[in-house]
């Protein structure tokens, strides 16, 4: 029996903004624009409109982020659903999760989820958005003082700190980071939509500045504003609208917990073994079905370990199983082939999120690969929250 | 005229919950916290045992021994107080009890830095704080 879940609920809709260093609107006059395009794309009026799901970016936590006053800004009136949603970089696929099990239970029909995010200021760097406690001035109270005392700032520390775990236990290279990060380049030159398009060289890769040994600056993702909207509906609704439904087979969570607790070892197991037991389950798939991957890849190194977790090889085995750059173009196992995080664009989990609609209908033009089963992750934190998606063009 | 102060770091204020930890800090003493209930071994501080949730535990002086768990080695500029230590090691050291924390090495060149690398405590004293630092055993 296939479970009651699997195809019931559909992507109908998506609306996207131009990203990446684009100044002059707030968050939320960006996040109206991509809710506006995801409606008139989804062949809906803002009165059919039930559920809104929301999730600011960094700009959630550094203030100025969207959050529940959107619905009034977009007018919306009389929503059966509605939430500020913040699991950082696995949001994205949660809200379309909460969205069909909301849609699947009669009560909404159509639910729009949205992300929006303005981290850059004209002028500014793109790392000092992401330096955390180096932002704040005095000093830290307590415990929570230890880290930022010994330097450790930003998101860049803990993955590079997990990248170097996994190169010493198990012989992870720069080789075979970087051949992530030249293949996702690849893809990214026959996006329109991302923002580095110039072919890279693993040359190019190795000489890149280190930002924390062991990561380059070529191993770490892009910094864009902007702001990505999706709209979920019910199977018997998504046949009748105008774009080509994109299918929800399966879905799945995992978020591991404290990291410096005993016996865990948070840099080389992630949520996403959890989520992935989940989801195969509920779409009635493996690792051997799935036959390209749009991943949460903050880093080169998330890829590695999420497919890892994902059994499309064994934990440690990573590094080998990219290395003949078959997640690149031409390759067998295609992924993240709108340049992801890395080099298409930063919309958290909304990078993902949005290739794989676009891979699902089958808009991808020159990249377009084999998408019968998409499997779309997203990962926050630390590798501490993690959540994704099954997805496929055939409802059954 | 005084001269501008040379950029700090950003060093922590010993708050209640932390305080015999940062007291014992200053007297060249790692202290963690244990549950009574389970044996647990935490870093503080936390009001609960994070393995059985019991509110009742001991201080108790850690070994100062651990291994380094993983480490990094930082280039980028993030805050003025290190920017005359780029590039500097980061790392994460889980002790003989079994918390781990982030911290640095020193008395070893950053190349020199392995993972599983034994290593014991070495108190950094400011005026008012003092921290854990780890060297090679
Ligand atoms: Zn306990």
């Amino acid at each position: 029996m296939p479970h009651p879940m699997r195809g019931a609920t559909a992507i109908t809709g998506l609306g996207m903004t131009p990203m990446g260093r684009i100044y002059g609107k707030s968050a939320t006059e960006l996040a109206a624009d991509a809710v506006r395009t995801a409606i008139a794309d989804a062949g809906l009026t803002k009165g059919d409109i039930d559920g809104l799901l929301i999730n600011p970016g960094i700009t959630g936590f550094t203030g100025g982020g969207i959050s529940l006053p959107l619905q009034n800004y977009l007018g919306m009136t009389n929503l059966r659903l509605l939430n500020h949603m913040n699991a950082a970089g696995s949001t994205a696929a949660q809200m379309v999760q909460y969205a069909a099990l909301a849609i699947n239970a009669g009560i909404a029909r159509h639910v729009v989820c949205v992300f929006a995010d303005l981290p850059l200021s004209e002028g500014k760097s793109a790392g000092g958005a992401y330096g955390g406690a180096a932002r704040n001035p005095g000093r830290p109270q307590g415990m929570a003082g230890l880290a930022p005392a010994a330097g450790f700032f930003g998101a860049n520390t803990g993955y590079a700190l997990a990248a170097q775990r996994h190169m010493a236990l198990y012989g992870t290279n720069h080789d075979q980071l970087g051949t992530i990060a030249v293949g996702q380049r690849k893809w990214a030159g026959m996006s329109p939509i991302s923002q580095m398009r110039d072919p890279i060289t693993m040359e190019d890769y190795h000489n890149s500045r280190w930002i924390i040994e062991p990561l380059h600056l070529l191993d770490c993702c892009l910094v864009s504003n902007g702001a990505i909207a999706v709209i979920v509906s019910g199977a018997e609704d998504a046949v009748n609208m105008p774009q080509p439904p994109v299918y929800i087979w399966g879905m799945g969570q995992g978020h591991p917990g404290d990291p410096a607790r005993h016996g865990f070892d948070p840099e080389t197991e992630t949520g996403a073994r959890i989520a992935a037991e989940t989801a195969y389950a509920m779409a009635g798939v493996g690792p051997e079905d799935v036959t390209q991957c749009q991943l949460y890849d903050c880093y080169t190194y998330t890829v590695l370990v999420t497919l890892e977790d994902y059994g499309f090889c064994k934990k440690g085995e990573g590094g080998a199983f990219v290395e003949d750059g078959k997640l690149g173009p031409g390759g067998t196992l295609p992924t993240n082939t709108g340049g992801g995080e890395l080099s298409g664009y930063y919309m958290w989990g909304m990078t993902p999120l949005s290739e794989a609609v676009i891979q699902g209908r089958g808009q991808g033009g020159q990249r377009q690969v084999n998408n019968d089963v998409i499997l779309c992750t997203g990962n926050g934190g630390m590798l501490s929250y993690h959540a994704c998606l099954v997805l496929s063009p055939n409802r059954s | 005229m005084a001269e501008a102060a040379a950029p700090q770091k950003p060093l922590p204020q010993p708050d209640e919950a932390s305080e015999p930890f940062f007291t014992g800090a200053m007297e060249g003493r790692l202290m963690i916290m244990r549950c009574t209930a389970c044996g647990v071994a935490r870093i503080p501080s936390r009001s609960h045992c994070d393995n059985c949730l019991s509110p009742d535990f001991e201080w108790e002086e850690a070994s100062g021994r651990g291994t380094v768990h993983t480490f990094g080695v930082m280039h980028q500029k993030y805050h003025p107080g290190f920017f005359d230590e780029l590039p500097y090691n980061l790392a994460v050291i889980e002790l003989e009890e079994g918390p781990r924390l982030s911290t640095n090495l020193v008395g070893v060149e950053n190349s020199a830095i392995r993972v599983g690398m034994p290593v014991v405590v070495d108190f950094q004293r400011y005026d008012d704080v003092a921290l854990p630092k780890f060297r090679p055993a």
